[in-house]
């Protein structure tokens, strides 16, 4: 290629400069800093000491704390996988084939993810607690007082009560993306297949499964970026508790920079970011596969 | 006609289930709404669906008032205004740049504000705390526009430079040979023929500034500086949010009310320029 003088370049790049110096600064710095960071310990950041690869392994080898809240992570990463991925596909195939109220139900289930997690957080926190909460008392005068729970502070449910509440919060997305995916497919597609005698689950998984595979891709990467990444939510409804039973990884990150481990904080944000980066390539591998 | 009847009642099954979902997303807030306009007294012996008895809204006044809900929401709408003023510009120069000029290192530093959206935000923001911290942009409202700014680049820079891409070059020509500069060319003809990237790029990121936490958790420790979310949480774990729940209760409405009505009356933009967002993201 061809490139015209210096001056001109240098002209060329100054379009790039302020998203270059904010970058390098925001992104780049902080990115190789980590590393370094990662290799030191020390309660002041001006007095960290230099401990070689010791953070890694007590968080690798020793760390149970840690390995429990990137379980809780994945376990609510799972729910949304699953639960939340599946009700939003259903909800995009219904509302697809219910055209003309379609429209109310899109703007009524992308209501939640327009909101903030710390609104829906506190909010849902409020219907929740024992006393005065809503979902029990509901729970009680339909007669099924027997389900009714201290959702937030029994040890047993807070991680469920936070993984469920975080599906219900997120599935309008899911839903979103998939319904502007559904709309992609030619209708002449499926007439053709109609004419040719297919019934409707052959259409299903002949016709809309396969040409959806790529949206439902990138549903699957969203979801799990953004729900490992979790930490809005779980701080409004449960802080954590009860007994650090809903710490989940990005939290617990948090809390050990807030306790002056910044060094130990690093070291464990770069794990978590390994770990998302293997999980998020190896789903880009096997979606290539799929491609039709 | 067996079919016709058949039909119907999937529809009617379907109907049933679309209806449900939506009330659950519904109810919350009507709830809410419900409660905010009662008083504490009566809510706490009458936490139900039951409307107030008397209409009120002491409970604005107090959240106002002791929650400083106010000073939050300026706060909110300063950083969102400024944020996303600044994505805009910053990143419909760096795409025009990264579409149409010629430069060296100009793919390399388009891949890298790429390969930025897969680093996991949690293993930057202890070296960022202790950045800013060091240039002395902590506690400060520049330092927290910057970082959103910095989050909403990549994705916004890719919008415009996919949208610069696909148009045509004679425009550009003609204006050249009018003896337009690069810079007169991208605000006089490329900008504002970017105008459905730019409505997304502004959707995507106002939402995202001003829904944003923990960065604003991680910058904020003074009061006064603190955006909504931050501030909710705040009030929310005070005297006041954690007794009075009529009162929270109007804090969360205050909070969440304005977003609602912008997004219904915007919400064709909104899930247009959301799912655009997210699909080339």
């Amino acid at each position: 290629m061809n490139y015209p003088s210096g001056r001109e370049q240098f002209k060329s790049f100054s379009f790039v400069l302020p998203a270059f110096a904010i970058f390098a600064f925001f992104y780049i710095m902080p990115f190789f800093y980590t590393f370094w960071l990662a290799l030191h310990r020390g309660s002041e950041i001006s007095s960290l000491g230099f401990v070689g690869l010791s953070n890694f392994r007590d968080i690798l080898f020793h760390d149970k704390e840690w390995w429990a809240s990137v379980g809780r992570s994945f376990y609510i990463s799972f729910w949304a996988l699953t639960f939340q991925n599946f009700l939003a596909f259903i909800l995009a195939l219904a509302v697809d084939k219910a055209v003309r109220t379609g429209k109310i139900y899109r703007v009524v289930f992308f209501l939640l993810p327009v909101l903030s997690e710390i609104i829906i957080g506190l909010l849902v926190r409020n219907l929740l607690v024992p006393y005065p909460g809503v979902f029990n008392h509901f729970l009680h005068q339909i007669g099924l007082s027997s389900l009714a729970h201290d959702w937030l502070n029994n040890p047993d449910f807070a991680l469920r009560t936070l993984a469920f509440t975080h599906c219900w919060r997120g599935f309008g997305w899911g839903f979103i993306i998939l319904l502007a995916g559904l709309q992609t497919i030619p209708q002449e597609l499926y007439e053709a297949s109609r004419v040719d005698g297919a019934n409707a689950f052959q259409r299903f998984t002949k016709i809309t499964v396969p040409l959806l595979m790529p949206v439902i891709f990138l549903v699957i990467i969203l979801t799990i970026l953004g729900t490992v990444q979790v930490i809005g939510l779980p701080m409004a409804l449960t802080r954590g508790g009860p007994a650090g039973k809903t710490t989940v990884s990005v939290l617990k990150i948090l809390n050990d920079l807030n306790n002056s481990h910044a060094g130990y904080a690093s070291a464990e944000g770069l794990v978590l970011g390994f770990i998302l980066i293997c999980v998020s390539f190896s789903l880009l591998k096997i979606s290539k596969k799929f491609k039709p | 006609m067996k079919d016709k009847a058949k039909k119907t009642f999937y529809l009617l099954i379907i109907h049933i289930f679309l209806i449900s979902v939506a009330l659950s997303c519904v109810f919350p807030f009507l709830w809410m709404i419900n409660a905010s306009l009662k008083s504490n007294t009566e809510f706490v012996s009458d936490y139900g669906f039951s409307l107030p008895h008397h209409f009120s809204l002491v409970n604005y006044i107090a959240a106002f008032r002791d929650g400083h809900l106010g000073m939050f929401f300026l706060n909110s709408m300063l950083y969102t205004f400024f944020g996303v003023l600044g994505i805009v510009i910053i990143s419909s120069l760096a795409g025009y740049a990264v579409s149409r000029l010629q430069f060296r290192g100009r793919n390399f530093i388009f891949a890298l504000f790429l390969a930025a959206m897969m680093i996991p935000i949690p293993a930057a923001f202890v070296p960022l705390y202790v950045l800013l911290k060091g240039v002395g942009l902590l506690n400060t409202r520049l330092g927290y526009i910057l970082a959103m700014i910095n989050v909403g680049l990549s994705l916004s820079i890719y919008l415009y430079k996919t949208f610069f891409d696909q148009i045509p070059r004679d425009l550009e020509d003609a204006a050249r040979i009018d003896g337009c500069g690069k810079l007169r060319i991208w605000w006089y003809v490329m900008f504002p023929l970017a105008r459905p990237a730019t409505g997304v790029v502004v959707i995507f990121n106002a939402l995202n500034v001003w829904n944003e936490f923990v960065l604003a958790l991680l910058i904020f420790s003074k009061r006064g500086l603190m955006p909504l979310q931050v501030g909710l949480m705040d009030f929310a774990s005070s005297g006041v949010g954690l007794t009075q729940y009529t009162v929270l209760m109007a804090g969360l409405t205050i909070a969440s009310l304005p977003i609602i009505v912008v997004y219904l009356v915007m919400q064709k933009h909104i899930i247009k320029g959301i799912t655009s967002g997210a699909l080339v993201g």
